[in-house]
């Protein structure tokens, strides 16, 4: 009756002593069912702690995301997060990451253990791969455990024992196939190492191998785009070059046009002239032996005197007219149109015998001391050779025209003219100077004597062209450069440089 | 009859001055200087003159219409025994090979240095006597 009251399982007030079958059966039951939430309990913390892990994972994975997303040119920041994760993550002694590189296995990053254990790590380091074990073990591209150090009798047994760990994992860095390193951690004690940080550690190996790809590509990207950036400059600089070298060719073309064209009326001005004061004299010798009046005859010769005069003034201005039309020409002459190699020091010579015997042709008075500093590493370089040539003439007669003006000014005694030619080989360029002992020139002159048609000749011996067409030629179409050193009174001199190479194919009209 | 030398330009002056730079032996009729100033119109002189009297031809390259180049070959088909000396401005070697290709005797540049032309003038002269 109470059974049925209370229902199976409590046992009543008054005794009524329940059968023995029934206690063991109930018992059986509690004795599942605590089986039952035991394995239940066991099950949630084993599923508590795969989350964690997992979690823990996702973590350390989003983290090392977050280093390579902020760092794409540099990996070491990445390798120290990887370091430093994988060690506190496996609950290690220590983690190390490494790099294969050229043969050599170089330590890249690594967590610090004690002063003197770290050295020891650091000085074992680059070594030759293929006595390093970690590096064999890795080459299949699986991660590699090592439970038991002292198991090993190689020197992985002597840096644990040197270190103070006793087992190993190492995860490979697989790029195309081959390692080309691998994150290594370490922990005091033997044994195997749980599934998740096997897992853990392949999953840091293919991040470190995307980083390294990653600051790989970010490099290229930066070094395509330096080379895009020279090429750029370079193709200016030749479209410059090419148009300056136009332009001279223009005026060149422009300037001997118009001087063949004055040359055709000057020469009829030159020749009629001088027929002319020919024909005043014949005047003079018929009207000689006519019987004149005396004060015609003063009319008459005053009259034929000014008139041959005259006449050879004309001639003579005839001839200034002349010799600037020859300049003129002379700087516009168009040059053999091809840049070759030329040697340098053979043609400083030739402009100097050039200039030494044209300005001896034109004034055999004219004398002067030519010295010449010939550098032997001058060597050979690459220029439009007749342009040059024109620059060290130009440059040269100024020099003689300097020391000249000099000689005539100043009564000093014992006054030598002289005029040197230096050249200097260095390894990207030739200098060549070009210094007189001449009058100098003044700071307000220095400033304009580039411009073109600017001169301090007088009228008629000079075009004002020279020193122009030569800094063109030397700065605009060779690419160099063209200075002047002066002392007013004293000396001048000028140092044209002039580049070795340039990296423009240019065969271009000079 | 008086030997001959054709001048052929086409600026009219330089009749003026040739006949100045040679009065004297224009007076003395050592030769006599007929002038052209086209190159149509020194072809249809030197076919006038078959006979001996043209001793010697000089001609400008530069001319409008024909150039004395052009009339070169044509003149020393028709007068092979007389040489032809070309002036010009432009004394440049390709123009000098090419005068003489054609057939010139020599090639004088401008200004004419007379002293010079007087020279193979009177080489001329001396020749025909």
């Amino acid at each position: 009756m109470l059974r049925r009251l209370f229902g199976a399982g409590i046992y009543g007030f008054w005794m009524t002593a329940p059968s023995q079958d029934v206690v063991a059966d109930l018992n059986r039951r509690i004795a599942d069912l605590e089986r039952q939430l035991k394995s239940a309990a066991d099950d949630n913390a084993r599923l508590w702690n795969e989350a964690k892990e997992a979690l823990e994972r996702q973590t350390a994975t989003a983290d090392i995301l977050k280093v390579i997303a902020s760092s794409p040119s540099d990996v070491q920041p990445v390798f120290d997060a990887i370091a430093a994760s994988a060690k506190s993550l496996v609950g290690g002694f220590s983690s190390t990451v490494f790099r294969f590189i050229d043969g050599m296995a170089h330590l890249a990053a690594f967590t610090p253990t004690t002063p003197e254990a770290d050295e020891v790590l650091k000085s074992t380091f680059p070594r030759p791969v293929v006595h390093y074990a970690p590096f064999r073990m890795t080459q299949a591209g699986e991660v590699t455990q090592v439970p038991d150090t002292e198991e090993l009798r190689d020197e992985i047994a002597d840096i644990g024992r040197a270190r103070g760990f006793r087992s190993m994992l190492f995860a490979p860095l697989m790029n195309k196939g081959s390692s080309i390193g691998f994150i290594g951690v370490t922990r005091v004690q033997s044994g195997t190492f749980a599934d998740h940080h096997v897992q853990l550690l392949r999953t840091f190996a293919d991040q470190a191998v995307i980083a390294i790809e990653n600051a790989r590509l970010f490099e290229e990207v930066q070094q395509r785009t330096r080379d895009l950036s020279r090429s750029l400059h370079e193709l200016r600089t030749a479209q410059d070059r090419l148009i300056q070298t136009e332009k001279l060719a223009s005026l060149g073309q422009l300037t001997a046009g118009i001087a063949h064209e004055i040359k055709n009326p000057l020469n009829f001005v030159n020749n009629f002239a001088a027929l002319s004061a020919e024909l005043t004299d014949e005047l003079n010798d018929v009207l000689k032996p006519a019987e004149l009046d005396a004060k015609i005859r003063g009319n008459v010769d005053e009259l034929t005197g000014m008139l041959r005069d005259n006449l050879q003034r004309v001639v003579q201005h005839g001839k200034r007219a002349d010799s600037i039309v020859k300049n003129m020409l002379l700087h516009s002459r168009e040059g053999s149109g091809e840049r070759r190699p030329t040697d340098i020091n053979a043609l400083v010579e030739e402009s100097l015998n050039l200039a030494y015997h044209g300005a001896r042709a034109e004034k055999p008075q004219f004398n002067v001391t030519i010295e010449r500093e010939l550098d032997p590493n001058a060597g050979t370089i690459d220029v439009f050779p007749q342009e040059i040539t024109r620059v060290l003439l130009n440059l040269i007669s100024n020099g003689f025209y300097a020391v000249a003006k000099r000689k005539a000014e100043n009564t000093e005694i014992g006054f030598e003219p002289v005029v040197k030619a230096t050249t200097f080989g260095r390894p990207d360029h030739v200098e060549i100077r070009i210094r007189d002992n001449g009058t100098g020139i003044a700071p307000d002159v220095k400033d304009k004597m580039f411009n073109p048609f600017f001169t301090t000749k007088p009228a008629g011996e000079g075009t004002g062209l020279g020193l122009s067409m030569s800094h063109d030629i030397v700065v605009k179409q060779h690419g160099g450069t063209i200075d002047v050193l002066t002392t007013p009174g004293e000396f001048t001199e000028f140092t044209i440089s002039l580049p070795r190479t340039s990296n423009l194919a240019d065969k271009s009209r000079g | 009859m008086s030997v001959l030398v054709l001048v052929v330009d086409d600026e009219p002056d330089v009749e003026a001055l040739f006949r100045q730079q040679f009065r004297r032996d224009l007076r003395s009729q050592r030769f006599v200087m007929d002038f052209a100033n086209s190159a149509a119109d020194a072809l249809t002189r030197v076919d006038a003159t078959s006979d001996n009297s043209l001793i010697l031809i000089l001609s400008d390259i530069n001319m409008p219409g024909m150039t004395g180049l052009e009339m070169l070959p044509k003149v020393k088909e028709m007068r092979p025994d007389v040489p032809v000396i070309m002036i010009t401005a432009y004394g440049d070697a390709d123009t000098r090979r090419k005068a003489l290709e054609k057939g010139a005797s020599g090639l004088l540049t401008k200004p004419i240095d007379f002293a010079v032309l007087r020279e193979e003038i009177d080489t001329r002269v001396a020749q025909a006597h």
